[in-house]
């Protein structure tokens, strides 16, 4: 089922990094496409020219230019998501030979060094496909509105600096910080399932990036005012005990967010809410 | 539904300019309807790397002050802004900082707690904060989360996946505007009090750029042939230090300069050695040799053109190609973890760590410093004369409170020509002048959003507004908007599709190469005039652009074909305007008028689209430089002439 994180990529075998990439060489995108929702997906294969230093993007604004199959079909370009293509805001997120990463930060030299290699573009399956490579990532969101994951200020108006913080705890938090809501804990997650109706999305799992978002703001001087509402909702249906402690998420996180220590350390902390709460503290 | 009666304001665009001005207008009470094609958390700002300037404690004990700081912004706009807004948000930075850091925003730390501060291209002060080397990520998350908590509360409502189509005017007032969902591509009109233009840049109309895929500029185009005017549409930021790539140009941050980054070649021509084994004597710290004031941290249009120069005039670039090595290989662990942001961009991008082998970069369009004209309501500090000289270290000719700049408050400020349509953050064309000052991007976006958010609350408080506008002068903008779809759809498809002459693509593409050539580092009237008819050429190609997908389902293909379009106006006035200057500012380099003409040219390129003939008109008008005089801006080259004239200047 869960393909995410075992699933060898296609085109590079063990050692290949060692070879230098073949200059010129075409590589087929066996992309999975889906003209909207409610419509069947279907496979369609374009043959790409690599040009010096190629990305996934490089690649789909090729194919953009003049989408013909490789049994030279002309159809439509395919669709897809992206913005800063630098990997800082999360967009371009798609599973890439089964594997979940930016596109913009895949490069076709170590993904399809050789000629022929084939490299397969899935949108994420977590999220209801828009159109081909596009989903909607809308219940992201909506699930940090949830741990209400932000400072409670008393408005903008000028109160002086915020509290004074040790160089540690900026870099805890900073990591944390750096989440950019791309999804990929998400889709690697066997308990995160696609949801469809909005309705269902307070009762289904949060996800890690939700819980590690509640862990950055109840490290806040400030921010830890709501910690008692973040930790009520967690402690809910689809909070923290939902995690199978499976540890995917950690794995194919760009940023390298230490996300299972902050489920451990939200488990730990709605354990002691719940206790507080039991003897009405 | 909102009532008839009830005040709204629509903001477009949800960067750092957007959200603080969706956060002020929200806080006081007005709701606040927020479009952006993106969902607002990724928005371009969080590309913003190095870090965001204010006057703060330690600088202010060092001789710094909030005047020094606009000092050196109206020197290194060259006297290009006007003066009194620049004034403004030097003034407030301090609380911005303030603010943002009560928002959780991780700022760097000092051991004791304080916040950290590093140097910048510009100053000899360390004024720039920062949170790593994504500074502008986490101001955008900042702002977000502080969005996300009165959407919530219902005060704002997001619009995201939605494109600006066009600002509904009626009777010279803005009262709305069309948009378009770009999933259900529904079109429709939205009523409001005012409407904020915050939609960024336009770095797509050359190409490559080191800006996002959303940053074509098309937004303010719509506005421009609307009718809002632009200022100073050919002052574009060229930055020194971008990693080329296959589909874009990446930022190499300030930062890695401010931090202690080296810019050098191999002084020997043709040097085919590892840069590790080029012995110290044998590299060229050109910048430092040339600039040992401000060394490597001299302003962007310097370190660009100086860049340029050693590698297409001198032929030292780096295995004779179009790159200068920027060194990092000599600074502490500690250093690198502070940069780490950005170092690992270069690491996943170019394949090669920094930490140990020099960057290989090259200069890169970065930012517009044009963009919509807007006004701005003078505040009480108006001295009798413009002062020329003041001594860092000398105090703050005058004290720091905000409202001095600008009268906080009026509708005047950051308001375009049309009343009610407002534009704040790199969409408009104020503070940088000819030329923007590492970090005091993220800076002018905020400013924007807190203190001119005021305005639009003054302007929705003081006019009818929206109500009692008939809903027939919305509909009238709706079917203009279906109208033009149409027109694009019922070519798709047709002729040969694959033929670059019709293809949206290659016209794009031609456009970008174009503008890179004619309209970046080096101007001239020739290539200019040249750059005008190819324009103009693709402008008819346009006409007959051939769509690939007639899908009315999230129809990128169109989406994107009709920004081109769009694109092709903002570039020709971005053409025109370097052609009508004819002198040397900042960013804009004439090669056939390399000296600035402050008779001449001291004033805003104000840029009109006339609708009848689909052109742009160049005229001048006066800037407001009340406050100082211009003086040579040399920055201590240390070169003949020059550093003689150098002397006079007080920046030295």
């Amino acid at each position: 089922m869960s393909t995410q994180t075992s699933a060898p990529t296609t085109g590079q075998p063990a050692g290949a990094a060692h070879n230098p990439p073949a200059v010129g060489r075409s590589v087929v995108f066996r992309i999975k496409r889906c003209q909207g929702p409610g419509q069947a997906s279907y496979w369609q294969d374009f043959k790409v020219k690599i040009p010096q230093n190629a990305n996934i993007i490089s690649c789909l604004q090729q194919i953009a230019l003049d989408p013909v199959t490789t049994d030279g079909t002309r159809t439509v370009p395919v669709v897809w998501d992206s913005g800063c293509l630098e990997e800082v805001c999360g967009s371009c997120t798609m599973l890439i030979n089964g594997k979940v990463r930016q596109s913009c930060s895949c490069l076709l030299d170590a993904i399809a060094p050789n000629e022929g290699d084939v490299v397969t573009l899935e949108p994420m399956s977590k999220f209801p496909v828009v159109r081909d490579l596009w989903v909607d990532r809308s219940r992201l969101f909506h699930n940090l509105a949830r741990v209400k994951a932000w400072v409670p200020i008393d408005g903008t108006y000028n109160l002086g600096s915020g509290p004074r913080e040790t160089p540690q705890d900026q870099e805890t938090r900073y990591v944390l910080s750096t989440c950019m809501s791309c999804g990929c804990c998400l889709e690697a997650c066997p308990q995160f399932n696609k949801e469809e109706k909005p309705a269902d999305w307070d009762h289904a799992f949060i996800g890690a990036h939700a819980i590690s978002q509640a862990r950055l703001f109840n490290t806040h001087g400030t921010g830890r005012e709501l910690a008692p509402q973040r930790l009520e909702v967690l402690a809910g249906r689809g909070g923290v005990n939902d995690c199978g402690n499976a540890q995917n998420c950690v794995k194919v996180c760009p940023k390298k967010i230490p996300l299972t220590e902050s489920i451990a350390a939200i488990g730990r902390a709605v354990t002691i809410h719940k206790i507080k709460q039991f003897f009405g503290a | 539904m909102p009532g008839a009666n009830e005040k709204r304001v629509i903001v477009v665009g949800g960067g750092l300019a957007g959200l603080a001005a969706s956060i002020r207008v929200a806080e006081a009470g007005v709701p606040v309807d927020l479009f952006s094609v993106v969902p607002v958390k990724r928005s371009h700002s969080v590309c913003a790397q190095g870090g965001i300037n204010a006057c703060n404690d330690v600088a202010r004990q060092q001789g710094y002050s909030e005047y020094e700081h606009f000092d050196e912004t109206i020197y290194g706009g060259d006297f290009q802004a006007d003066q009194h807004p620049v004034l403004e948000m030097a003034n407030m930075a301090p609380r911005i900082i303030d603010l943002l850091d009560r928002m959780g925003v991780p700022f760097n730390r000092t051991s004791e707690g304080y916040r950290d501060l590093r140097l910048f291209g510009g100053s000899l002060f360390k004024r720039t904060h920062f949170a790593g080397a994504t500074t502008g990520q986490q101001l955008l998350y900042g702002l977000d989360e502080q969005t996300r908590r009165y959407e919530s509360e219902g005060k704002v409502t997001k619009y995201e996946f939605w494109e600006f189509l066009w600002p509904v005017v009626v009777d010279g007032k803005c009262v709305g505007i069309v948009a378009q969902d770009q999933r259900t591509m529904q079109i429709r009109s939205f009523r409001a009090d005012a409407v904020v233009m915050a939609t960024g840049g336009n770095g797509l109309v050359f190409g490559k750029s080191t800006q996002s895929v959303i940053c074509t500029g098309a937004a303010a185009a719509r506005c421009y042939q609307a009718g809002a005017w632009m200022g100073n549409p050919e002052m574009i930021q060229v930055h020194p230090t971008a990693i080329p790539g296959a589909d874009k140009t990446r930022l190499m941050s300030e930062s890695a300069r401010g931090e202690g980054g080296r810019v050098w070649v191999p002084r020997n021509k043709g040097d085919a050695r590892r840069p590790k084994d080029i012995p110290e004597g044998e590299r060229y710290y050109f910048l430092e040799e040339r600039y040992p004031k401000y060394k490597n941290l001299v302003p962007r249009d310097i370190a660009t053109r100086e860049i340029f120069s050693i590698c297409v005039n001198d032929g030292l670039g780096v295995g004779g190609q179009r790159q200068v090595y920027l060194d990092l290989t000599h600074l502490p662990a500690s250093t690198h973890h502070k940069l780490e942001g950005i170092l690992e961009i270069y690491k996943k991008f170019a394949g090669e760590d920094p930490q140990f082998e020099p960057m290989r970069i090259f200069p890169s369009v970065h930012y517009s410093m044009g963009g919509l004209y807007t006004s701005f309501a003078k505040g009480s500090y108006n001295p009798a004369e413009p002062r020329t000289k003041h001594l860092s270290g000398s105090g703050a000719p005058i004290g720091s409170a905000v409202g001095q700049g600008l009268l906080p408050g009026a509708p005047a400020n950051a308001m375009t020509n049309i009343p009610g349509l407002y534009a704040f953050g790199e969409v408009n064309f104020a503070y940088h002048g000819a030329n923007r000052l590492g970090a005091n991007a993220l800076l002018s976006c905020i400013f924007d959003g807190l203190f001119c958010g005021m305005s639009v609350l003054g302007h929705v408080a003081d006019g009818k507004g929206a109500a009692g506008v008939a809903q027939g002068e919305y509909d009238r903008v709706v079917a203009q908007e279906e109208a033009k779809v149409k027109a694009l759809t019922d070519n798709a498809g047709k002729g040969d599709s694959a033929s670059p002459e019709t293809n949206p693509y290659a016209i794009a593409k031609e456009m970008g190469d174009e503008m890179t050539e004619a309209c970046t580092v080096v101007r001239s009237e020739g290539r200019l005039k040249q750059a005008l008819a190819t324009l103009s050429s693709l402008k008819e190609r346009f006409k007959r652009v051939r769509l690939k997908d007639s899908a009315i389902w999230t129809n990128q293909s169109l989406l994107y074909t009709r920004a081109v379009g769009d694109m092709l106006t903002v570039a020709e006035a971005i053409a025109k305007g370097s052609l009508e200057r004819r002198e040397s500012r900042g960013a804009h380099y004439r090669e056939d008028f390399k000296e600035r003409n402050d008779d001449a040219f001291m004033k805003t390129t104000l840029a009109k689209y006339d609708p009848a003939t689909s052109s742009t008109s160049i005229e001048f008008v006066p800037i407001d430089a009340t406050l100082i005089k211009p003086t040579a801006r040399t920055y201590g080259k240390s070169e003949g002439a020059v550093s003689t004239k150098a002397a006079a200047s007080p920046h030295n």
